[in-house]
């Protein structure tokens, strides 16, 4: 297992091209979101040629949907590599296709964007009707992650043959549980681009099923958001214990909570539906539930990391109620941007019950308020986590080191992004409770009142929202430089592979053997499509029976 | 599996507290009728300009009620400015012609999605006097940011 550990697994090619084309999507992101602060704040205008939305669309997609599938992938493969060994020839030419695959369909998607033929946003509602390109590069880029996943699952599925009696490491354990749960929430989306949205956009069918299409979409809608979670929880289990020199406190909690997880994400969706017609009071009232229910092993989560902290504090003999905080690596930067994300995760998980209280729904649903929501969501406990992450995971795969100086810039950078965030996103949930809409170009609604409010309420303003995206461009630039540098130009100090930097695994400090119905897949997955068959079956059933006449597609822009 | 006991400890506060904080929303919803907005009407967009009420949208004063019907479209509410009376249950109904909209009152609850084939409602009544603004928060085109509308409450 040790040499294995230290030998360069085959996986580390993949790892790095992932990688790259990561941070090639953030920098073009981040752009985006620049001029969108300074546009809705009046700052700027743009220019004819190029419409708010159209930059809009390209920030939603390559950093929602784009850049975090590459993280996740790379991280995955990476770990994986550390944890199974190589891919088999066949596997890693699954993974290799996949990832072309992929960036043929973002490159695809990304022209038609850009050339202002797909300003559909990144959630591309029917019946807005883009240019078919645009719907089949995301049709491609799905494709790619599922021969990507295929690669990494079939080497799990081989590994467990060659190794009957041996317990699944847990990195590898947890990252099955997180693909399959990424091949079940793509069927959604699949469906709606497939069936829905390729055939109108090449004018093969007059009309579309609008609330179908949505239903579709948020089934896929809700489960993508723990598909970015579940790798970041995974760093905080697998790789943060290790960092701080302590253990993780529960090995078989953690791969529980995650099954927990696979089984709650999908019968969901619907609590982003709340203020649509089609679906009955009833139905949306038992998504709100269920959607309560994936809070329990966010808990689970939350125990399990802290408990790890205080652990390490107390095996480092550090003892009372703060002695955890002492023996913390504060100045580390890869323990100090996934625990700076830990904390943003906190009011980011309140707010997502917030948006999902049935009635209170109505408050936020479309306001800044989401917006904010999911910055300190996604943008923040992820993305931090995903920057942190790099700092030891781009040593690892190229055999370069971490040096003082790139550490220090580390925490100016995570200084940045965490200060600019906590601006934007304060501004952002404020102006949505006073009702500023969100993906909206600048307009002041001809000066009424209402919305004069979000140019001159203290900090509850859009230049606040300007300010801190200034702050967190300036923070997404030194990421990206730091990236570059570590990835090419850090000293190369490990050709020996005893001396790279390592792929951090922590142990657990519960060795009990694992129960064996944790790794019973027919059991998990006929679990999942259970609930997902009680949630949906009879609320499809319902679309169809109200028989909505079919719409046909608009290009509105 | 064994869970530790400040676990348990944890886990039975977290799962107490979502656990009442779901029955208050239940209660609040079912018991007091605050459901929101929703239905399960269709109508054919190409038809809205020739069936009642949609052909005739605006102010329905039904005496203890009143009725609005709105239709909107890229990128404009019908009717754009109206009256309603402040202290009694004003019920909204609304359609879209062509794309996803939403229509918003700015300072109330009524927040609801505007999808083409079906007609949605939500039920508000106002409690201040004032001009409302009324925009579309949900994207539906190059013009999406001038979509607006006001209701003057008397
Ligand atoms: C430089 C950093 C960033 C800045 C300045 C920024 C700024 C913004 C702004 C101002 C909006 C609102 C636009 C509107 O509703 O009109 C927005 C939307 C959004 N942002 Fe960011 N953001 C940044 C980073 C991120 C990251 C890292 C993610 C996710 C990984 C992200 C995901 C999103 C998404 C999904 C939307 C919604 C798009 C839509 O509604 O169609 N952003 N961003
Ligand atoms: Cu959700
Ligand atoms: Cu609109």
């Amino acid at each position: 297992m040790n040499a294995r550990a230290t030998a360069v697994p085959n996986t580390h090619p993949p790892a790095r091209m992932h990688l790259f084309v990561a941070f090639l999507t953030v920098l073009i992101g981040a752009l985006c979101g620049l001029l969108q602060a300074f546009v809705r704040a009046g700052w700027i205008v743009l220019p004819n040629w190029l419409s708010y939305y159209a930059v809009l669309t390209v920030h939603g997609v390559l950093l929602a949907l784009v850049s975090t599938t590459y993280f996740i992938f790379a991280y995955l493969l990476a770990g994986n590599g550390a944890t199974l060994g190589d891919l088999s020839r066949g596997q890693k030419r699954l993974v290799v296709a996949g990832f072309w695959i992929m960036n043929v369909g973002v490159v695809l998607a990304a022209a038609m964007i850009l050339s202002g033929n797909a300003s559909v946003l990144y959630t591309f509602y029917l019946p807005l009707q883009a240019h078919p390109l645009f719907y089949i590069g995301l049709a491609l880029f799905v494709v790619g992650t599922w021969a990507v996943s295929a690669g990494l699952l079939a080497q799990y599925f081989a590994w467990k043959k060659a190794h009957p009696n041996a317990r699944t490491p847990l990195f590898a354990f947890l990252s099955t549980v997180t693909l399959f749960l990424w091949w079940i929430a793509s069927l959604g989306v699949a469906a709606t681009v497939l069936f829905q949205m390729i055939p109108l956009s090449l004018g093969w069918v007059r009309g579309v099923n609008v609330e179908l299409s949505r239903t579709l979409f948020w089934y896929f809608g809700h489960p993508l958001v723990y598909f970015w979670l579940l790798p970041t929880y995974m760093v905080w289990y697998v790789n943060l214990p290790k960092l701080i020199g302590g253990k993780l406190f529960s090995d078989t909690l953690a791969r529980f909570a995650f099954l927990l997880f696979l089984v709650f994400s999908f019968p969901v969706g619907v609590h982003h539906q709340l203020t649509e017609p089609g679906i009955q009071d009833g139905w949306k009232f038992l998504h709100v539930i269920l959607t309560f229910m994936v809070a329990v092993p966010s808990l689970m989560t939350a125990f399990n990391v802290f408990a790890s902290f205080e652990l390490t504090a107390l095996e480092k003999g550090q003892r009372g109620p703060f002695g955890w905080m002492r023996s913390l690596p504060w100045s580390d930067v890869r323990f100090l941007a996934p625990f700076i994300g830990m904390l943003f995760f906190i009011p980011g998980g309140i707010g997502g019950l917030i948006n999902a209280s049935y009635q209170m729904n109505a408050m936020v649903h479309n306001t800044l308020f989401v917006v904010g929501h999911f910055h300190i969501t996604v943008g923040t406990p992820v993305m931090l986590t995903f920057f942190g992450l790099s700092y030891w995971l781009i040593p690892h795969l190229t055999g370069r080191t971490l040096t003082p100086w790139a550490m220090r810039l580390g925490l100016v950078q995570t200084a940045f992004w965490a200060s600019g965030m906590l601006l934007m996103s304060t501004a952002q949930h404020a102006l949505g409770l006073m009702g500023a809409p969100r993906r909206t170009d600048f307009t002041t609604y001809q000066n009424h009142p209402a919305a004069e409010r979000w140019f001159d309420t203290p900090i509850a303003n859009y230049a606040t929202m300007a300010i801190g995206g200034a702050l967190l461009f300036v923070g997404a630039m030194l990421m990206i430089g730091l990236a570059v540098y570590l990835a090419f130009f850090a000293p190369k100090n490990a050709a020996n592979p005893d001396t790279r930097t390592a792929f951090p695994l922590a142990d657990a400090a519960d060795p009990h053997p694992q129960p064996a119905f944790l790794e019973n897949w027919r059991l998990w997955l006929t679990l999942t499509a259970v609930l997902i068959f009680i949630a949906y079956t009879i609320p499809l059933i319902d679309i169809a029976s109200h028989g909505a006449p079919l719409v046909r597609g608009l290009r509105t822009w | 599996m064994t869970i530790h006991r400040y676990e348990k400890i944890w886990l039975t506060f977290g799962i107490g507290a979502l656990i009442v904080f779901l029955s208050i929303l239940g209660f609040t919803a079912f018991a007091e009728g605050h459901t929101p907005p929703g239905g399960v009407l269709t109508i054919d967009p190409q038809l809205i300009d020739t069936v009642a009420p949609w052909n005739a949208p605006g102010v329905y004063d039904r005496g203890e009620r009143v009725d609005v019907y709105i239709v909107g479209q890229v990128f404009a509410f019908n009717p754009n400015r109206f009256e309603v009376p402040v202290g009694k249950p004003v019920t909204f109904h609304a359609v879209t012609k062509d794309v996803v909209h939403s229509f918003t009152i700015v300072g109330t609850t009524v927040n609801m999605m505007l999808i083409p084939g079906y007609v949605n409602q939500a039920t508000y009544t106002f409690k201040e006097p004032g001009s409302y603004l009324i925009l579309c928060n949900e994207y539906c085109g190059a013009g999406h940011q001038v979509m607006q509308a006001e209701v003057i409450v008397r």
